[in-house]
């Protein structure tokens, strides 16, 4: 376990440091990081701080943010296939940016876009948990988080189908591809602390989802309260991943794929592999931003996309060998 | 001597059906109750009820407490045996000690010593470090029951924790209840192999359609007539030399 912590760790450093090195103004990793760190007032200071800084913290933090929220929904449904967009607040909050592109609020200050995302997302967790009922069953969670992500989606493709021009449509295609390209140091002062305070909450889980895997109702009887697990699982995945998709639009399979391939390496305890996802997913976000960059460095290849071609293989091999196994 | 267990006309219903219908009892200190009656008479809503696990009607001493104090006050082994990860039979038991343990915390000597304990109540000590999930039936049932008797609670209620045992894990798995009543502890335990209620446990209660029909020791409750009545069998119980034998013969 320990050994386990520090290798992802030392390969989160290390990939951290690299994505401060990577991007098309030619600098060496230590030119780079006295500019940082020290500020000669050249334009690489200017391109570290502005631009290459936030990016690479952004990709710990969302990372971060969807490999625990996918551990907790994981270890809370008692089901491997179960991801942080589960219950709808990425599709919300996708939808609540779609609105403001399509508008034209995006356009009218600079965090018109993140802020209608985490609203849409406020607005779609607040459905959720009144459609799912006050009694901590998981069930009715699921079905009302599925009947959210359909509505936002169905609203969404509305949007994009009567959308006044290509230009705008186009826009909004590339946005909900997910991307760190181009962030401030405003989008991670934004996210970050909403991502922190479901840091807080997710991380809380552990004994209750431990107990959780004998069941809901041997849960309780050692003293789990469900009802309050439930909410606190709601409400800081939606603070990760609201405050994610908000920022960087929508990033799958992180929090579906990193869990999964942990687990064996911290004995299938939920509590324990919250911390280890956390860690794994700002490895994998922060190499897939890193290979966004130096795959196609000119045609402005996108995060979720390569996510997507990184997570759907390693999926299938998981399938193939959890297929082995219960053979 | 205060009462484990103490239900007041407790009754629980499935829409507008009483599953479980005004059910009162007392369950004392150092008692090996038998909960029996056909499927679908209301056992498992019954214990489910009284642990506040399901809305009900009526009192029950354990729901009255918070979830906290429960835990202490009764583990619960249910009916679905449900390992949903990968892990050690080791850590399935642990698991038992939640209550027990602080917040973050880790097992402390006592709690590995209950743990210990448990695994070598259920035969299981050669099992430790095998993950459970990857266990039979049977070896998983018994892994579940020492998870609750890890909890080490003044009363342990237990689901049909003996169906799918082989014979000598059944009777192992009754002496352990019955060893417990010396310690002046309790168990509710719910099981359809009459011949084992009537060797082990101290004391009967009989479900038939939601109701409470008959509570007493063995002799009293698995009477040719309420056999009759209850589960449609005609029975042969004798006391021998070695303990009573209960046998169903036939349906009648």
């Amino acid at each position: 376990m320990t050994r386990l912590m520090a290798f992802l760790a030392a390969l989160t450093a290390a990939l951290f440091l690299a994505s401060l090195a990577i991007g098309p103004a030619a600098a060496t990793l230590s030119q780079s990081l006295t500019a940082l760190i020290w500020g000669d007032g050249t334009p690489l200071t200017l391109i570290m701080r502005e631009i290459r800084l936030p990016r690479a913290l952004l990709a710990v933090a969302i990372g971060a943010s969807l490999g625990l929220a996918g551990a907790a929904m994981q270890g809370y449904l008692r089901n491997p296939l179960a991801e942080p967009g589960l219950i709808g607040v990425s599709s919300s909050a996708a939808l609540g940016a779609v609105l403001s592109l399509q508008t034209g609020f995006a356009a009218t200050f600079a965090m018109a876009l993140p802020l209608s995302a985490l609203s849409a997302a406020l607005v779609g967790v607040l459905l959720v948990l009144t459609l799912a009922g006050s009694r901590g069953a998981s069930m009715t969670l699921i079905l009302a988080g599925i009947a959210i992500s359909a509505m936002a989606g169905a609203l969404t493709s509305l949007a994009l189908n009567l959308s006044p021009n290509p230009y705008a449509a186009h826009e909004v295609v590339f946005w909900m591809m997910g991307s760190l390209a181009d962030r401030s140091m405003l989008h991670v002062t934004l996210a970050v602390p909403i991502m922190a305070l479901g840091w807080l909450m997710l991380a809380s889980l552990g004994r209750g989802l431990d107990a959780l895997t004998l069941g809901e109702d041997a849960a309780a009887s050692m003293g789990i309260n469900l009802k309050r697990l439930r909410l606190m699982l709601v409400l800081g995945t939606s603070c990760v991943v609201g405050a994610a998709t908000a920022v960087a639009g929508a990033i799958g399979f992180v929090g579906l794929v990193v869990p999964h391939m942990l687990r064996p390496f911290v004995g299938g305890r939920p509590s324990r592999l919250l911390w280890a996802s956390a860690v794994g997913g700002a490895a994998m976000v922060l190499a897939a931003d890193i290979a966004v960059r130096l795959i196609l460095p000119e045609r402005d290849l996108k995060l979720g996309v390569v996510m997507a071609l990184i997570g759907a293989p390693l999926f299938l091999h998981l399938i193939y060998k959890t297929r082995k196994e219960l053979a | 001597m205060s009462p484990l267990l103490s239900l007041d006309n407790l009754t629980a219903k499935r829409g507008d059906c009483p599953v479980v219908d005004s059910v009162s009892l007392t369950i004392g200190q150092g008692e090996c109750v038998g909960l029996i009656g056909p499927n679908g008479a209301g056992k498992t809503t019954l214990m489910r009820a009284a642990l506040g696990l399901m809305p009900s009607t009526g009192r029950s001493s354990l729901t009255a407490l918070t979830s906290a104090k429960r835990a202490h006050a009764a583990a619960w082994l249910p009916q679905a045996r449900e390992i949903a990860w990968p892990v050690t039979v080791e850590n399935v038991v642990a698991l038992g000690r939640t209550p027990h343990l602080p917040r973050g915390a880790k097992l402390s000597a006592a709690d590995q010593a209950a743990v210990s304990e448990a695994l070598a109540q259920m035969d299981l000590d050669s099992f430790r470090s095998r993950l459970a999930n990857q266990l039979s039936g049977g070896e998983q049932a018994r892994v579940l029951i020492a998870r609750a008797l890890a909890q080490q609670t003044p009363l342990l209620m237990v689901d049909e924790p003996i169906a799918g045992l082989d014979p000598a894990h059944q009777i192992s798995t009754m002496q352990a209840f019955q060893a417990l009543t010396e310690q002046g502890k309790s168990t509710l335990v719910s099981l359809h192999d009459l011949g084992l209620a009537a060797r082990h446990c101290t004391r009967i209660l009989l479900m038939s359609k939601g109701c409470l029909v008959a509570d007493g020791t063995p002799q009293e409750v698995l009477t040719p007539k309420l056999m009759h009545d209850v589960f449609g069998i005609s029975v042969h119980f004798e006391h021998t030399s070695e303990g009573p034998v209960f046998q169903p013969l036939g349906l009648t």
